[in-house]
């Protein structure tokens, strides 16, 4: 066991995979002699070489289209896309291209490229540094999304995310970098949580509480002050975000019949309501309240001054505990 | 960069007068001693910001040390009429258009999302996202066509569009469709890249393998090199193609080799990735001293006038502790102002929805 955050994770998490494959390589920018701006491949370029850990030109749209080529010539592109507000450059080759290759192709062609960028807000930044664009990947066909919320999920997720044949979009908590927790460095990623799978972090019997990514913390800390009230709140961490561990969020919903999902993501066609009519679908008659909501509102990201009026915290999670007790 | 590539001076390192063909100084004593005080007060307020960033005042800030005269030099060729659009780094431009610096904070200290009235000093705010806006300000002077104010030959109508970026930008697509637009309609816009060497840690080599300047040629517009450290230089070359712009005659792509001499941003650290020869180098060819150096020589700078620039810079200096320290914190019910044009019942609903919130603290 080693103590890492999740930043250093993720950069141990590289290096392994790109000591297991050579055909693992690094596409970005500034992430070559910078070590990227949050240092994810700190230390990367000067091991692996320019030919594995590439500075790209300025162009997202170009570092994606790229790494799609290098992955049809059998590489294994990572790619990171700086801020989650640099993206939609790219969009365009991720939701028609990335995702898609697979479906067009009969299987003839596929991508087993990873996405990886940082996202959600809280870091006190300005505008497009603190965005949640989560709901255009997961509701594109052909796209695994996934997120970390610790970093040994950040340190086998990664490693599992480059291995999938499957493209990923790799979400990084970025307010949530410098959390600390124990990681089994030298385990084996056969016996590794799979990433699609979601994790029951606290068991309850009164309500569940689905988080993903940086609200995951938010959660933990509202079921601690829940459970000084007597309400026992089982969290769990969704971790996919498509496709949905449906078994896992049925399992806790039948047994505790109340749900909140909470998300930094507006509310409007987010996560949330996906998973909500999911469990309306299939445990409507386990259900003693309506599946609730807490979000990011439906505006853009507002200036950072009063981003954390806008973040979901443990008072509006424990608000939205009473209505779906007392409902 | 090939530093040995031509390109177009006036003013030389050791603040002499350079003779060029195509180029001379239009400018009088008065107007550079003008163009010295404002790089004098752009330096300081952005050494000013840098400091109100390290004392945890604002939550960022992009310094553009080194790049004052790039910025004051096309800055003061724009005329009224003109409109600007303009990066993160671009407060020497603010300045042109007559935005306070105490304005300018309230960006980076998080209260806003942009500075100042866009329409007011004909200056978009900061875009942060690399080149976008490129796309805008041509489609805003193919706009100024279409309203028939290009090429009327009347000097306080005809309208020219400047658009700010830097060399990392012009790998962006935006900003290569925004030359293909540009071209194809012949719109009245210059492109002003600030080649200051460095996108945040990558080299300019990293982006072209030709002076940028070049790219111009094959987008069909004239494209200009020019020492960017070099205010005179700056000022002449953005006037030509602007009035090239006014009058209907097109693009003009100018790049301006200058030097980044601080962080891409207060959160960056360059000593990760460039040598500290290549910022010795630089200083040496700082813009300010070269201008310094001419207009004392010339005996129109003298020490009486730099003391009271001096004072200036001072008082602007304290000016900008005490308003940045005195923006408030926006009511948090702001965030839901001006989504749509009218009310939204979803917006509503959550509005109310903190009302009862900060209503609830409010009780505690």
């Amino acid at each position: 066991m080693e103590e890492l955050t999740i930043i250093g994770a993720i950069n141990k998490g590289l290096r392994r995979a790109m000591d297991a494959d050579p055909k693992v390589l690094l596409m970005g920018e500034d992430i070559g002699k910078l070590g990227g701006v949050f240092r994810a491949t700190e230390g990367l370029q000067k091991d692996f070489g320019e030919n594995r850990v590439i500075d790209t030109p300025l162009a997202e749209s170009g570092i994606v289209g790229t790494a799609i080529g290098l992955a049809l010539y059998g590489y294994r592109p990572v790619v990171e896309i700086q801020f989650d507000g640099f993206v939609y450059p790219a969009f365009d080759q991720i939701v028609v291209q990335v995702a898609r290759m697979r479906y067009r192709t009969a299987g003839v062609l596929h991508l087993p490229i990873t996405i990886r960028m940082p996202y959600g807000g809280g870091i006190g930044s300005v505008e497009h540094h603190g965005e949640s664009p989560e709901a255009y990947f997961a509701s594109t066909p052909g796209l695994r999304v996934i997120t970390c919320a610790d970093p040994s999920d950040a340190y086998w997720m990664i490693q599992q995310a480059i291995a999938s044949d499957d493209p990923v979009i790799f979400l990084e908590p970025k307010r949530r970098y410098w959390q600390k927790g124990q990681v089994d460095t030298n385990g084996d990623m056969s016996t590794a949580v799979p990433m699609n799978g979601a994790k029951v972090l606290v068991e309850g019997a009164d309500c569940t509480l689905i988080c993903y990514g940086p609200t995951v913390a938010t959660a933990l800390q509202a079921a601690s002050m829940a459970a000084e009230e007597g309400v026992h709140l089982e969290v769990i961490n969704l971790r996919s975000l498509s496709p949905l561990d449906l078994a896992t969020l049925n399992t806790s919903v039948m047994k505790t019949g109340r749900a909140i999902v909470v998300h930094e993501a507006s509310s409007s066609g987010g996560i949330g309501g996906e998973v909500g009519q999911c469990l309306m679908q299939s445990c409507f008659y386990h259900l003693k309240a309506p599946v609730l909501r807490v979000t990011g509102y439906d505006t853009p990201y507002p200036p950072s001054r009063n981003e954390n009026r806008y973040l979901p915290d443990a008072d509006r999670i424990l608000d939205a505990v009473e209505k779906s007790m007392s409902y | 960069m090939n530093q040995l590539e031509p390109l177009i001076q006036l003013l030389d390192n050791d603040g002499s007068i350079v003779e060029n063909s195509q180029y001379k100084s239009s400018l009088d004593d008065a107007t550079l001693l003008g163009f010295y005080r404002d790089m004098v007060l752009v330096r300081q307020l952005d050494m000013q910001a840098t400091a109100l960033q390290r004392q945890g005042e604002l939550s960022l800030w992009a310094p553009c040390l080194g790049q004052e005269a790039a910025q004051i030099g096309s800055g003061r060729a724009l005329k009224a009429q003109d409109f600007a659009f303009a990066t993160y780094r671009e407060h020497g431009i603010a300045w042109c258009r007559g935005v306070d610096p105490v304005q300018m904070l309230r960006f980076w200290r998080g209260t806003v999302h942009q500075s100042w009235d866009a329409n007011k000093h004909r200056l978009y705010g900061y875009q942060i996202i690399i080149g976008a806006h490129a796309l805008h300000a041509t489609g805003y002077a193919m706009g100024a066509q279409y309203a028939g104010n290009v090429a009327t030959g009347q000097a306080d109508k005809d309208q020219a569009v400047i658009a700010y970026f830097g060399d990392g930008a012009m790998s962006e697509g935006d900003i290569n469709e925004a030359f293909i637009f540009a071209a194809a309609y012949q719109a009245p816009v210059v492109f002003f890249c600030q080649n200051n060497q460095w996108a945040i840690s990558e080299p300019t080599k990293r982006q072209s393998r030709v002076p940028l300047s070049h790219r111009a040629d094959g987008f069909g517009m004239p494209g200009v090199r020019v020492d960017g450290n070099d205010v005179i230089a700056c000022h002449e070359v953005t006037m030509a193609a602007l009035e090239r712009a006014r009058s209907g005659q097109g693009p003009t792509l100018i790049e301006a080799v200058t030097y980044r001499m601080g962080a891409h941003t207060t959160s960056d650290d360059p000593t990760k990735y460039r040598n500290s020869a290549d910022d010795e180098l630089w200083r040496t060819r700082d813009p300010i001293e070269r201008l310094r150096v001419y207009l004392t020589g010339k005996g129109v700078l003298n020490e009486t006038i730099s003391a009271e620039i001096a004072g200036e810079a001072t008082s602007l200096a304290e000016r900008m502790r005490e308003g940045c320290r005195q923006f408030p914190t926006p009511e948090p019910l702001a965030m839901f102002d001006h989504v749509y044009a009218g009310p939204d019942a979803r917006i509503e609903a959550q509005r109310a929805e903190m009302q009862a919130i900060l209503a609830q603290e409010g009780a505690n």
